[in-house]
């Protein structure tokens, strides 16, 4: 692990990096790595400056660039305040950065990897999850997870990370994801569950389910009518 | 009877052998049992109860007398024992007495007091809650998808959604699923009608993509597919359809 530490051989002392420590924590495992380069260009930083307070300084301890003497001289609550602020500031990053071309193909690597877990939902086959944020602004809600085969949105199911500020993943991830991964789009599963009593569907959940099997010939007929192929990604299994 | 009284090579495992522990209670309270109910000895005892599990589970009296706790007590009476069984037949009566309480316990689950002792299981959450957002932490229900003994590990059905999810511990995902059947969750819906009339009064909600505010444009591959799935009739002509689904589908789709 300490060998492919890029970026500390300039340091005399070993010093790991404050992305790799945060990514390398307990519950930051939806998070992917952001470049350093990312971070620093102030172009993408536009409207996070009122955020955190000192944001300079937060940005500097990101990248750590910030000077050392500051950082000694600095009280043990504020040390605290400033990594709150930087956790809080790289997740506001993160957001933006996720939905990029570089950060898309990281998380779809991660994707790949299932780091933000699978599907709890039977008929979908442990389908792979994306994280989902229901608002931009952060302190309203934490992060919930899409399921690209049912499109439904579920909690996490740990809970350090059911505890992750929905902001630091976007409304729009998995959306830009998926428009632009459209081969990752599973063929969602058409298998639906019905109570039975020894055999014999209950009859109220059986009505129901053929309801609902209608609307879904019915969209199916209808896209068809529009040259949607049902047999490739996006379709029906 | 008293040939197959094996020794108690399970009270070295226990480690106050001190106090004696029923078979029952224990089971219920292990690490992963969680979702077990406590069967009363009498359901046990009626012969009528247990119709035709002798079949299934090998060493069915032997089992049944772990379960009950009908075997030596004391460890010189087994050192006696005539022929002092070896520690293997031990584990595997252990085994037998796990399957028979499991099918026992799916028995026992449908009948009042067993839907009794598992309603107060799901007031108390005792089977999570379930994971879908939109279901806010409704209660869950667990639920086998076959009754034979090693098909199809346990499920948790959801009354609000209507659908099955696997448990959120990997501690419950290996239990047998016909250790609580394919009925219960039926069974439980009929018994108490008041679950189905709270989770009537639920709103419906869904969510679907959004890309910066705009939604996908269903022609795109990621253009919803799922609606159905979570929808449920809402305007006067879907409640026309609904009625004509009550025995069979439609035949023309329009």
């Amino acid at each position: 692990m300490e060998d492919n530490m890029d970026g500390m051989t300039d340091s005399s002392d070993y010093v790991e990096m404050w992305i790799d420590l945060f990514l390398g924590r307990k519950g930051s495992e939806y998070f992917c790595d952001i470049d350093p380069d990312y971070i620093t260009d102030r172009f993408n930083l536009i409207n996070l400056q009122k955020t955190v307070p000192k944001f300079t300084q937060v940005i500097q301890y990101i990248v750590d660039e910030l000077d050392e003497t500051v950082l000694e001289s600095m009280s043990h609550s504020r040390l605290e305040q400033l990594e709150n602020d930087a956790r809080k500031l790289y997740g506001l990053i993160h957001a933006r950065y996720i939905i990029t071309i570089k950060g898309l193909q990281k998380m779809l690597q991660k994707y790949r990897d299932a780091d933000f877990g699978r599907c709890p939902r039977v008929f979908c086959n442990s389908q792979p999850l994306l994280p989902v944020g229901l608002h931009d602004v952060p302190g309203i809600d934490s992060v919930r997870l899409y399921c690209p085969a049912c499109e439904d949105l579920y909690n996490p199911k740990s809970s350090r990370h059911s505890t992750i500020d929905g902001a630091y993943f976007g409304t729009s991830f998995p959306g830009m994801f998926l428009q632009a991964f459209p081969e990752i789009v599973p063929r969602h599963p058409t298998k639906t569950y019905v109570p039975k009593i020894f055999g014999f569907e209950l009859h109220k959940q059986a009505q129901l389910a053929r309801w609902q099997e209608l609307q879904r010939l019915k969209l199916q007929k209808s896209l068809e009518a529009k040259n949607v192929d049902f047999s490739k990604n996006g379709g029906y299994k | 009877m008293s040939e197959y009284i094996a020794d108690r090579n399970d009270d070295d495992s226990s480690e106050d052998s001190g106090s004696y522990e029923e078979w029952i209670p224990s089971f219920c309270a292990r690490f992963g049992h969680e979702y077990y109910c406590q069967i009363p000895s009498e359901f046990l005892e009626d012969d009528f109860n247990m119709t035709a599990l002798a079949l299934e589970v090998p060493l069915y009296r032997q089992a049944l007398d772990l379960i009950l706790d009908l075997e030596a007590v004391s460890d010189d009476e087994a050192e006696h024992g005539e022929n002092g069984q070896p520690e293997v037949s031990r584990s595997l009566v252990e085994h037998a007495a796990e399957q028979l309480y499991g099918l026992a316990h799916a028995r026992y689950v449908l009948t009042r007091p067993g839907l009794q002792a598992l309603a107060e299981k799901f007031d108390r959450r005792a089977f999570g809650t379930c994971p879908r957002y939109h279901c806010g932490g409704m209660q869950l229900l667990p639920c086998g998808l076959s009754d034979t003994l090693g098909r199809q590990p346990v499920r948790l059905y959801c009354a609000c959604c209507g659908d099955l999810y696997v448990p959120a511990q990997a501690r419950h995902a290996q239990l047998d699923g016909c250790f609580w059947g394919t009925s219960l969750p039926g069974v439980f819906l009929q018994h108490f009608p008041e679950l189905g009339e709270y989770v009537g009064k639920r709103p419906v909600q869904s969510y679907s993509l959004r890309v910066f505010g705009f939604g996908v444009n269903e022609r795109a591959v990621s253009g919803a597919r799922m609606a159905w799935l979570r929808q449920r009739p809402s305007t006067e002509e879907e409640w026309e359809e609904y009625a004509k689904c009550e025995y069979e589908m439609p035949t023309e789709v329009s």
